[in-house]
């Protein structure tokens, strides 16, 4: 797996587009820094860009690697390679190559302003590893997609839809259900509403850093236990974990019996 | 060498073969033919693995090749379309398909000569046209020394003088002693290289055997014409 | 000419009076008064009853005539758990430099390491309070001073602990440099006026680290209120002036860096409001200024809880709280001028340093928690983020006229001294 893996990241970091990603993270982290001069401010920015602009790249990505490597995925699978190697030796390349993208050009700039020096330098790091863990798991649900839709535009159509729905809908719809069931206590189901959804896990888990003030204020016990101990912590990363490990677990499946 | 039994597959509704039974033996070079449609792809895709079958069974030299990726090593595959990752080198594809499957030594450099692919060998894949990509296809396919060789619609995109080359290769090949198994839309690439004749129609095998035994059987006194009178007979 | 005044008293009026009627009576194992007790008993009235290094195992000592009593290199005054340790019922009393340690818990009356009652023109100062229940009370007495004392308490629960000051029905008294923790309330005045409460920290009490009821006229200033279970709580009082105090780190569902209720024509200035659930919870409060404080990272900078009514907002910092402003009104009768926001993201065209398009403070989310608050968890989500631009584009929930119209582009350096 680790030679599908080293040519498909090779052939990715090569592209054009993982270079324009590279860049448009390089600009951004130092137009950030620079023109405000502030690593807080800076942090707040690059939260509402990393979870929502991650899972859109790593899909839209993901997708499209499949598809234009399908020919030359049909070349592997005649090769004495397993299927499930070439998949996901496909998959951890576009993952990996995008993840680098994101904390190459992401680092640079905060390297370069003096990250280590600053106090802001845990939450940066947090916003880098769930930027990865978002990239890993889009790529692979985009990967399932993708293996499950011939048809390229149909795929594309699915894989935006799922980001709309992860980034904006799920919300909307969560934030309903809250307000219509006011009356009952909520906190059970909205921690594992938040477990359902990568990004609104990836949103909790930086909240965890930047606005504990805020959370501290609800009097729920489980929000308190999950808010106000590690355990918030360790459970999201843990389930952000599963995210990247079932979406991955499908892609061995559907490849393992889908005819090419 | 390649034993196929029963086999079925359907994509979907639509059953593509109903129950195949074939065998090819050591040595020999057989075409593939049939309408569009009738399943040559899917048989010769059904040997690599990359389809699996709903019923069925193929063996290679004797064991079932079901869900294995091993014996995949002594087959040599040339896919119909070549499309190749856009941002690699020809030397630097040649060299994975190495890397790949290091454990046979590949003989690449009389056939980048034989092909005349110098001048292209740093050139990205994405920048090739149809006919070298073809090439690099062919060259991918002819550098290791299996003892099985599949090549799916080999002469598209190639030009005379690679197609006689082509030719000599398969030439050379079977005097090696290969199995090759083909398949075209050329009649008189077939008639000219192949031995033995498998024709498909409809998922089932219409006929399997030599040109001479085809010819004698349409009563037709050339291939092409065999060809097209059993097409006439079957759709009439 | 202060100094000057001070001066002279130093050199004529001190040794004239010390010369001519003070004796030191020493207390010690050896001494002339083996006990504290027994010292008090045979000093005259401006005597210095001195105690010396050790420990004295006494209850109810009951200073009933002006004198000074010190302790050298902090003698030990062990209260054994057994009730009140120091009660003075006279004027012009001295306590300085003595480590009392445990004083009795009871549910029926409030004992107090030091209490003074009824009385005027008492210091109290280098005192090391521990294993208390209340530290230092006053009740009816005026004109003190409490200096540099040390409260350090073992409160676990708010039923059965005391305050570190308290002061009762107590007019123009001084705090100054005392720290304060884990006690319940830290300092707690009601009915106390005139008052100044200066330097002090009061940090990681139970309940609060600064109360006050029905306390008019009072200055607090340079203080420092830190990890208290609910904050500051100031209530029911007016023409309160707080300076340059800072209020961190009080986390909590009901938990401020300070609660006003009903506290009018005040000035809040110059403090710092960091990392609270709460910088100010506000109910009730009319006339207030605000002015040159910075709140960071609170949960909520400002939470109005109605009733509030010409207040001013004026120079103050708001940096990266979650909700700069909550407001559950449709009315609004304050004023927010020339702050800064940091979740300010208009322009500047002219280069005055004032932003060209004014900023709302409130966010529709704000309304949406209050309502519901596990809603919470959706903060910063791209979909509550639609919803308040929305809001801010045609406001239909907040009230319309709660702008800043002149935000600042750059944050303020405030000069804290």
């Amino acid at each position: 797996m680790l030679k599908i893996l080293k040519y498909s990241f090779y052939d990715l970091m090569r592209s054009r587009w993982s270079y324009v990603y590279f860049v448009f993270y390089l600009l951004l982290g130092f137009v950030l820094l620079f023109l405000n001069n502030n690593v807080s401010k800076a942090v707040i920015t690059l939260m509402n860009v990393i979870i929502i602009l991650t899972p859109l790249i790593g899909t839209i990505f993901g997708v499209m690697y499949y598809y234009n490597s399908k020919e030359f995925t049909g070349l592997l699978l005649a090769q004495p390679i397993k299927r499930s190697t070439i998949f996901l030796g496909q998959y951890f390349g576009v993952a990996l190559s995008l993840s680098m993208s994101l904390v190459v050009g992401l680092g640079i700039p905060f390297i370069a302003y003096g990250i280590f020096m600053s106090d802001a330098i845990w939450d940066f790091g947090l916003l880098l590893v769930t930027g990865a863990f978002l990239t890993f798991i889009f790529t692979a649900l985009s990967f399932n997609i993708a293996l499950r839709n011939e048809n390229r535009i149909k795929g594309f159509g699915y894989a935006i839809l799922l980001w709309l729905f992860m980034a904006v809908i799920y919300d909307g719809i969560f934030l309903m259900s809250l307000m219509i069931f006011e009356d009952y206590p909520l906190d059970t189901f909205s921690l594992s509403a938040t477990m359902f959804n990568p990004i609104d896990l990836s949103r909790v888990l930086i909240l965890l850093k930047l606005d504990i003030s805020a959370l501290m204020g609800y009097t729920g016990a489980i929000f308190q236990k999950f808010f106000g101990t590690n355990f918030g912590m360790f459970l999201s990363i843990g389930v952000l974990a599963l995210w990247v490990l079932i979406p991955v677990w499908f892609i061995r499946r559907v490849a393992r019996r889908k005819d090419f | 060498m390649i034993e196929i039994s029963q086999l079925y597959k359907k994509f979907g509704k639509n059953e593509v073969l109903k129950g195949v039974d074939l065998e090819i033996q050591e040595g020999k070079i057989v075409a593939v033919l049939g309408p569009n449609g009738s399943g040559k792809t899917t048989i010769i895709k059904s040997i690599l693995g990359m389809v699996v079958p709903n019923n069925g069974d193929i063996k290679l030299n004797g064991e079932s090749i079901l869900k294995k990726w091993r014996y995949r090593d002594s087959i040599d595959y040339l896919p119909q379309i070549a499309n190749f990752p856009h941002n690699l080198t020809v030397k630097e594809l040649i060299g994975m398909i190495k890397d790949l499957r290091k454990q046979k030594k590949a003989e690449d450099t009389p056939l980048i000569k034989l092909f005349k692919l110098e001048p292209f060998l740093n050139k990205k894949l994405g920048t090739l046209s149809g006919g070298t990509k073809q090439k690099v296809n062919i060259l991918l396919t002819f550098m290791f020394n299996s003892p099985l060789i599949i090549l799916d619609e080999p002469t598209s995109g190639l030009d005379p003088i690679s197609l006689l080359r082509l030719k000599e290769l398969i030439n050379s090949e079977k005097k090696k002693g290969k199995t090759i198994v083909i398949t075209s839309h050329i009649m008189s690439f077939v008639e000219e290289v192949a031995e033995e004749i498998v024709f498909l129609l409809e998922g089932k095998i219409y006929f399997n055997g030599t040109i001479s035994e085809l010819k004698k059987k349409t009563e037709q006194p050339d291939f092409e014409h065999a060809i097209a009178s059993i097409l006439t007979q079957s759709y009439a | 000419m202060n100094w000057i005044f001070v001066y002279i008293c130093i050199f004529f009026i001190v040794p004239h009076t010390g010369m001519l009627q003070a004796e030191t009576i020493r207390v010690c194992k050896k001494c002339e008064a083996s006990t504290i007790k027994e010292g008090i008993l045979k000093a005259a009235p401006y005597d210095t009853v001195l105690v010396q290094k050790g420990t004295y195992k006494e209850v109810d000592i009951r200073i009933d005539k002006p004198l000074v009593l010190k302790g050298e290199n902090y003698p030990l005054i062990d209260g054994e758990f057994k009730g009140e340790i120091i009660t003075i019922v006279s004027d012009d009393v001295t306590i300085d430099g003595l480590f009392i340690i445990n004083v009795g818990t009871s549910y029926t009356k409030d004992y107090a390491a030091v209490r003074v009652t009824r009385s005027e023109n008492f210091l109290l100062q280098n005192l090391v309070l521990e294993k208390l229940f209340f530290g230092i009370y006053l009740e009816k007495s005026n004109n003190g001073r409490i200096y540099h004392n040390n409260i350090l308490g073992d409160a676990e629960e708010e039923y059965n602990s005391g305050n570190g000051i308290q002061l009762w029905y107590s007019n123009n008294i001084e705090i100054e440099h005392n720290t304060i923790s884990r006690v319940r309330d830290g300092i707690y005045l009601e009915f106390a006026n005139n008052c100044t409460i200066r330097n002090n920290k009061s940090v990681n009490n139970i309940r609060y680290g600064l109360h006050f009821m029905f306390s008019n006229n009072d200055v607090y200033s340079n203080n420092t209120f830190e990890n208290n279970g609910a904050g500051v709580a100031v209530m029911f009082s007016k023409e309160i002036t707080m300076h340059n105090n800072v209020f961190q780190d009080n986390w909590g569902t009901a938990s401020y860096g300070m609660l006003l209720k009903e506290i009018n024509d005040s000035e809040i200035i110059g403090n710092t409001f960091k990392d609270n659930t709460v910088g100010i919870n506000i109910e009730g409060s009319n006339r207030v200024t605000y002015k040159g404080n910075d709140f960071i990272g609170n949960g909520w900078a400002i939470k109005s809880r109605g009733a509030c009514y010409t207040n001013l907002f004026l120079e103050n910092n708001f940096l990266f709280n979650s909700f700069d402003l909550s407001y559950n009104s449709r009315l609004n009768d304050n004023k927010f001028e020339n702050n800064y926001w940091s979740n300010y993201a208009g322009y500047d065209l002219d280069k005055d340093g004032i932003g060209d398009i004014p900023y709302r403070p409130v966010k529709l989310f704000s309304y949406v928690v209050n309502n519901t608050p596990e809603a919470i968890i959706l903060l910063r989500s791209l979909f509550v983020d639609i919803i308040d631009f929305s809001e801010k584009v045609s406001p239909v929930f907040t009230p319309d006229n709660l702008v800043d119209q002149f935000p600042k582009m750059k944050p303020f350096a405030h000069d804290r001294n």
